[in-house]
């Protein structure tokens, strides 16, 4: 609990360092931040709390000048400063300690900290030991400056890291997902630190996704959501809570609802909802930095809106891969509307009905430079009408392309524009399109209003409800509990690889799931 | 607020996207013939530097590789091989695979064409010779190509590497096979036995030129339209475009690679044959003309369009020919022409960067 705090001025007259004003980032087709106001002032670990693609590294990115803001300023000391440049942030005092790890593993630890020297000059070793010494000594932290860098734990490089940003003089010390590799005395260790930083003055901005953590090591809680700031926890606040009322107001703010989110409507179940989509004891073994599958197992009916929750990367990714057929499975069977898929590949499954909308829709759902016509029909080269004999008919795919786009309301200069120029909500428009062409009997949503504005996410909703409406089946993966509230029937909460529990939507159900996702009993 | 995002982004496209084509079509010119004019002046003051008179230099250039009519049939029966090699690297590049390996394919083609065409004349139509001469260079190129092929489908090697080094042991033992096993015993110097002017390609019309240039042109133009028109062309585009959505969109990634691969390798090999059996009739040992090399930049500069590949052939022809008797009349060692071909490479990576840049700043 941050119980000893000793600077003597109150918390909002502390002296801010950094502060964000109005700040807006966008990518092709997302926003990763919009509107973002954060002051971070000398003596307070600020925690950054929100889930992955939530804004978090985006807003690192823009803090340590790897990233421009498109709107907004960023105030150094009051005054507005562009941060052009990583050596710039450094040269204003801002360090950085990104995620994944920036030593040189082959290095020793004086060699990796001397770099980024004057290149013409020597590294003077000497100086460079009494100046770790006088900084590590009062932080409680050893360095062996000759050990080379692929023999220290995590925990040790880690802390190499936060000395190689003091040497700089930073006066704001950003540390990005800092305990994702670490132990837990690892983390309890980072904690202290923290606090003994802070006591000497420094600003440090702490990004989790871990709730926990935030309650524990944080003098303020900012709470990103889908790129907006939605809620922020001062230090009076934080101390006169008890750890479980914080998680829960936490809770609610990374869960809660939002002004401006569509209305819940839940789509009818029409009078004949068989089974569609069945997938039993479904089994992916976890790849090399991929989490795997053990033993799913849901069945989705006809009309049904089944939900899938959890903390990005915990498998959902996986999951729709494995039923779209992109991704080898190693043990368990799917079935749709009674008929195998097992062993069949993502053209077969495809045909059969089996459709997957992708979260990723300028990685691999299109091809950015190809014009939006031929995007419609990617996963139908060689197919007729559009191609006869294998040679392209430019008219009907042209004839095609027109009517989808009317249908679909895509708003594109010409069909024959790369798609790749087009916005965020009209590449999903182009994929959905793509992906309800007749013969669609179950479709996968992966996140399909990530990264939208409000007017296209409401539009993919209610589209998401037309095609349950239709009596398809669909399977909606989503890490927005407030989108699978407002129209699943069930929701599955996924964890590590695993459904942890299925809940059906009603009343009180958001808290369970929230409770699912974090780890906790529903 | 949402709603006028997407309103906003909408029209300046809009407005982009409507009129200008003349003028696009415009930039293209200035942005690919710019650099060549730039190109000539700064190989013009290595010229110079060398005590050359660069104009004296281009205009023999010109005159002995277009003006003059045996320079132009030269010129015009170069290209057939390089017209295949072109082909060959159109279909890889393309699809995103770097065969760089075409040299030792060349190769490989043209001894294994060598070889065969002398013997099988003797038993076979000549017309059916040259037709097997064809198979048997396409065939062994292909099959040099598999193992970076299969690394990259089904290990991820990367290919650039594997072709560079399949290519220097296909050089080396298209060599050995000719000293070795092709030999012709009835000659002193190591080569292999040559086939009778008679028996190769003809020629056309009352000149020089030799029919390979026809089937370079058509092949040429089949493969464009082959990568433009088809779906199986479309296919090896999107692989090349973003590997990761031919997964998603269900494309048989590896079998297309090897496809790819054994395609634009048998295509090059091609390219051997109808330099032997069309305009060689043998290969010497230590012969190394190196077109696979200096054709990447020549495709490079068409981006890839098999038409534009055919007027970059006939320049690169036209500048080696030409270079060839320069070599000879002014002293320019050869290798000036691979000089001048890759300054223009380089003025005109700048010339598309700077173009970029401005492109941005004015979006901005």
């Amino acid at each position: 609990m941050p119980g000893m705090q000793t600077t003597t001025k109150p918390p909002e007259m502390r002296q801010a360092i950094v502060t964000l004003d109005g700040v807006t980032k966008r990518f092709p087709g997302i926003i990763a931040n919009d509107r973002v106001d954060l002051v971070i002032r000398a003596g307070e670990v600020h925690v950054l709390l929100g889930e992955n693609g939530a804004g978090k590294s985006t807003l690192i990115g823009m803090l340590s000048g790897l990233q421009q803001p498109d709107e907004g300023r960023i105030l150094i000391d009051g005054k507005a400063m562009p941060i052009r440049s990583p050596s710039h942030a450094l040269s204003l005092g801002i360090g950085t300690v990104f995620q994944h790890n920036m030593l040189v593993p082959s290095l020793t630890v004086a060699e990796n900290l001397a770099l980024g020297g004057k290149w013409w000059q020597k590294p003077r070793l000497g100086e460079l030991a009494a100046r770790v010494d006088e900084i590590a000594r009062p932080l409680g932290i050893n360095i062996n400056l000759d050990a080379v860098v692929s023999d220290l734990s995590l925990g040790e490089q880690q802390q190499v890291e936060i000395v190689r940003a003091l040497l700089r003089n930073s006066r704001l010390l950003i540390l990005d997902e800092a305990t994702s590799m670490l132990t837990p005395q690892g983390i309890a260790e980072l904690g202290a630190l923290m606090r003994r930083l802070v006591e000497r003055g420094l600003a440090v901005v702490f990004i989790t996704h871990k709730l926990g953590e935030a309650a524990e090591f944080g003098d303020r809680v900012s709470v990103l959501k889908l790129g907006r700031k939605v809620g922020e926890i001062g230090p009076d606040r934080l101390r006169s809570l008890e750890h479980d009322e914080l998680v829960d107001e936490i809770v609610s703010k990374m869960f809660g609802r939002n002004a401006g989110d569509g209305a819940i409507s839940i789509p009818d179940r029409p009078a004949n909802d068989e089974a569609l989509l069945a997938v039993r004891d479904l089994r992916v073994l976890p790849g090399k930095d991929t989490s795997g599958l053990e033993a799913i197992s849901f069945m989705v009916g006809r009309g049904e809106i089944l939900g899938v929750a959890g903390i990005d990367g915990n498998g959902q990714k996986q999951l729709a891969e494995a039923l779209a057929g992109q991704r080898r499975t190693d043990g368990g069977s799917v079935t749709l509307a009674g008929r195998s898929l097992d062993g069949l590949d993502v053209g077969k499954r495809r045909e059969l009905g089996l459709r997957y909308l992708t979260d990723d829709r300028l990685g691999e759902g299109t091809v950015g430079t190809f014009p939006v016509s031929i995007n419609y029909f990617l996963k139908q080269i060689g197919e007729p009408p559009f191609w006869r004999s294998g040679i392209e008919h430019s008219r009907e795919i042209n004839t095609h392309a027109r009517d989808l786009t009317r249908q679909f309301d895509v708003r594109t200069p010409s069909l024959s524009t790369p798609v790749g120029r087009l916005s965020g909500g009209n590449i999903q428009k182009v994929l959905i399109a793509r992906e309800l062409a007749e013969g669609a009997r179950a479709v996968i949503f992966n996140k399909p209003t990530y990264g939208l504005d409000l007017a296209n996410t409401q539009a993919t909703r209610q589209r998401i409800r037309d095609v349950a409406g239709q009596g398809l089946a669909v399977l909606l993966i989503s890490t927005d509990l407030e989108e699978l509230l407002s129209m699943c029937h069930r929701i599955a909460v996924m964890s590590q690889g695993r459904l942890v529990g299925t809940i059906a939507n009603g009343a009180g159900a958001g808290e369970r799931v929230g409770r699912l996702m974090i780890g906790l009993a529903a | 607020m949402s709603g006028d995002a997407t309103s906003a982004s909408a029209t300046p496209l809009d407005a982009s996207g409507g009129g200008g084509s003349a003028r696009d079509i415009g930039r293209r010119l200035l942005i690919t013939l710019g650099p060549i004019v730039v190109s000539l002046v700064l190989a013009g003051c290595v010229l110079l530097v060398l005590g050359i008179n660069p104009l004296a230099y281009y205009g023999y250039v010109v005159d002995r590789g277009l003006l003059s009519p045996l320079g132009l049939q030269q010129t015009l029966t170069r290209m057939a091989p390089l017209l295949f090699l072109a082909a060959g690297l159109i279909v890889a590049f393309r699809a995103g695979m770097w065969n760089l390996g075409g040299d030792g394919q060349f190769l490989l083609g043209a001894v294994t064409a060598a070889a065969s065409a002398p013997l099988l004349v003797q038993v076979l139509p000549g017309w059916l010779t040259l037709v097997a001469a064809f198979v048997i260079a396409t065939v062994v190129a292909m099959i040099w190509s598999l193992i970076p092929a299969l690394l990259r489908a089904y290990q991820g090697v990367n290919e650039i590497i594997t072709t560079l080094m399949m290519s220097f042991l296909g050089v080396s033992l298209a060599n050995v096979l000719v000293k070795l096993v092709f030999l012709d015993p009835a000659t002193t110097v190591p080569q292999t036995r040559t086939l009778p002017v008679e028996d190769r390609l003809p020629r056309l019309f009352e000149t020089t030129v030799t029919s390979g240039l026809l089937f370079g042109l058509v092949t040429i133009i089949a493969v464009h339209l082959m990568m433009t028109r088809t779906a199986f062309g479309l296919k090896l585009r999107v692989v090349g475009a973003n590997p990761r959505a031919a997964v998603h969109a269900g494309l048989n990634v590896p079998l297309l690679t090897v496809t790819v691969f054994a395609l634009s390798a048998g295509l090059i090999g091609m390219g051997g044959a109808v330099d032997i059996v069309g305009i060689q009739g043998n290969v010497r040992a230590d012969w190394n003309p190196a077109y696979g090399l200096a054709v990447i930049p020549v495709v490079f500069l068409a981006r890839m369009n098999g038409f534009a590949a055919i007027g970059f052939v006939f320049l690169l022809s036209v500048l080696s020919i030409g270079g060839e008797s320069a070599a000879r009349r002014l002293g320019v060692p050869q290798n000036f022409t691979m000089v001048l071909v890759s300054i223009v490479l380089i003025t005109l990576a700048v010339a598309e960067y700077l173009d970029h840049r401005f492109n941005q700043a004015r979006r901005a």
